[in-house]
């Protein structure tokens, strides 16, 4: 049984000035699913990424045009950009924990978004660092600065931290390139045993961390979606010849 | 040969000469603390330590003398809290303004208009405040004009370029993944900056407000000119009172004290250097902190 659409691209257009990053994106993701987005370096991955929780709108001289659809809702006309990034989270390539305490990282989110009460932000921030799978880990130095941690700690901390908001799809851009094989693997199995109750995308490099996680795959190339399908398939039948140059290692 | 003996030679040359300023500077130092402590401690030992800097009592020439200088220490904490007060609140948002909201525009104004104000002598703001701050606070709030809050308003508008600069630079530096992480889960850009980058920036913020106290406390001229200078028992001082503080204390009377009286003066330098080190000892104590994060 095909899953619910959670979003909706459509013909997306995106330029950076003159220059033109993204060429006619049309992309429906599946709730409860983990989508990969794949392709070589500077095809316009993080670009479509951004576009889908409006962190673009925080960059100069963008513009888009064409719809993008969050439970079809037009998330550039008819949303309120802080209510979507509340609703579409994002985890980025570098891990970028605040420089507070590992509780206060956690409880950042719920702050701004009103929840006063200590016991209710305790139990929020007890909740996602368990999401995370990183609650024993941490629960005896909350009150320790999130720097201290390792780059792996500090990015499933990132990881908890876009929980805590409640976020129905959550994003993450190559969310293990700065990390070693076991934080990765740890990240990996996270994404998986969270998927049932999120809508999950994730940009890599790694085309065996596609294959291990997602359930389907896009391969991009020069800001154009050349290639959409079932991970299984993509990578064991790719219908275009650049899919599979890509995928066979040919070029990238 | 005669080339390489040259430059050999020059090498030398330029060595001592760099050797010398970096030295001329250390003499400067020594040779103050020298003249304030040897000049200094014995009025002091003579006064009696618990007498010089625990007693309200400041009457140099009567008989018998006393020289207890608590009221200008009070004093000098009020004015340099009370320009704290007004500086910094004032400063640090003009600092975020400057570096999170100004158009390009309006900064190439506001940014001169700021490093200006670091270049006024103090005589200037001293005059200013005598005749537009100290009318203004007898006409609207009240007193004589002369008084602790007027001190404070001119020493809060003196302080306001060092507290604008380095917080402006400070909050520059927070790295932009910051804000993206804060955005990202849905926070608007007011929450952003006061709730992530200001809090970021916080060690150079407290930098910025330890050299604007370090300013108010040492500064004389502006604060002789609107304090009004009475030496007030403790229990009178008020916000609306006349004010002495420990700079005051000494530029009033250095004119024609002699004998235990000057030097008595010169204590009170004593007394101002150690909280000028003291400051100092607290900036180094927050770089060492920054920099081991
Ligand atoms: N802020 C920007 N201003 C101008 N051009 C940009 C900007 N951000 C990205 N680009 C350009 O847009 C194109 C797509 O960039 P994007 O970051 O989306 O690529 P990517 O697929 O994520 O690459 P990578 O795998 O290296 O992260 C690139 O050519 C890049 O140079
Ligand atoms: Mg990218």
């Amino acid at each position: 049984m095909e899953n619910k659409e959670k979003m909706k691209i459509e013909n997306i257009n995106l330029y950076y000035g003159e220059f033109q990053a993204l060429k006619n994106i049309n992309m429906n993701i599946n709730e409860n699913e983990i989508t990969a987005f794949i392709g070589p370096s500077g095809c316009g991955k993080s670009t479509l990424l951004k576009s889908l929780n409006r962190m673009n709108d925080l960059v100069e001289g963008v513009k888009i045009d064409g719809k993008i659809l969050l439970d079809d809702v037009d998330i550039y006309k008819d949303m309120d950009a802080t209510v979507l990034r509340k609703r579409v989270g994002m985890v980025f390539q570098k891990p970028n924990p605040f420089p507070m305490s590992i509780y206060d990282n956690v409880a950042y989110g719920p702050r701004t978004h009103g929840i006063k009460q200590k016991s209710r932000l305790d139990e929020i921030v007890e909740q996602s660092l368990r999401s995370a799978a990183m609650w024993d880990e941490v629960k005896d130095r909350l009150k320790k600065s999130a720097l201290g941690m390792s780059g792996g700690q500090q990015q499933r901390l990132c990881i908890a931290r876009a929980f805590s908001v409640n976020p129905e799809v959550i994003l993450l851009d190559e969310p293990t390139s700065a990390l070693d094989p076991i934080s990765t693997m740890k990240i990996e199995d996270l994404l998986v045993e969270i998927k049932d109750n999120y809508t999950i995308i994730i940009v890599t490099h790694n085309m065996q961390q596609a294959t291990r996680v997602s359930d389907k795959t896009a391969f991009f190339l020069h800001g154009e979606v050349v290639e959409f399908n079932e991970t299984e398939k993509l990578f064991s039948l790719p219908k275009n010849k650049k899919t599979e140059d890509y995928i066979t290692g040919r070029f990238g | 040969m005669e080339s390489i003996k040259k430059s050999k030679f020059n090498d030398t040359v330029m060595q001592s000469v760099f050797f010398m300023s970096a030295f001329v500077s250390v003499l400067a130092v020594i040779a103050i603390s020298l003249f304030l402590f040897l000049r200094g401690i014995p009025a002091i030992a003579e006064i009696g330590f618990m007498d010089f800097v625990f007693s309200e009592k400041w009457g140099p020439v009567n008989t018998p003398a006393s020289y207890g200088i608590l009221s200008m220490i009070v004093g000098s904490i009020y004015v340099t809290a009370g320009a704290i007060v007004i500086g910094v609140p004032v400063g640090l948002m003009c600092a975020v303004f400057l570096a999170e909201f100004c158009p390009e525009g309006i900064y190439k104004i506001v940014k001169p208009a700021v490093n200006l104000l670091a270049g006024i002598p103090s005589i200037i703001y001293g005059f200013f405040g005598m005749q537009i701050v100290v009318p203004f606070v007898r006409d609207n709030v009240g007193g004589n004009g002369y008084s602790i809050l007027s001190a404070s308003i001119i020493l809060g508008i003196m302080i306001l370029p060092t507290i604008i600069s380095i917080s402006e630079s400070s909050i520059r530096a927070v790295p932009e993944s910051y804000k993206e992480g804060s955005f990202g889960l849905g926070a608007t850009k007011e929450e952003t900056i006061f709730k992530v980058v200001v809090p970021a920036a916080k060690s150079g913020v407290l930098t910025a407000i330890i050299l604007g106290i370090g300013r108010a406390v040492g500064e004389t001229m502006a604060v002789v000119m609107v304090a009004g200078n009475a030496v007030m028992p403790l229990d009178k001082i008020a916000l609306l009172k006349p004010i002495r503080t420990l700079t005051t204390n000494i530029v009033t009377e250095m004119s024609y004290a002699s004998g235990l009286h000057e030097s008595s003066l010169i204590a009170t330098g004593v007394v101002l250097f150690v909280f000028i080190v003291i400051l100092n000892a607290s900036l180094s104590l927050i770089k060492f902190r920054s920099s081991r994060n």
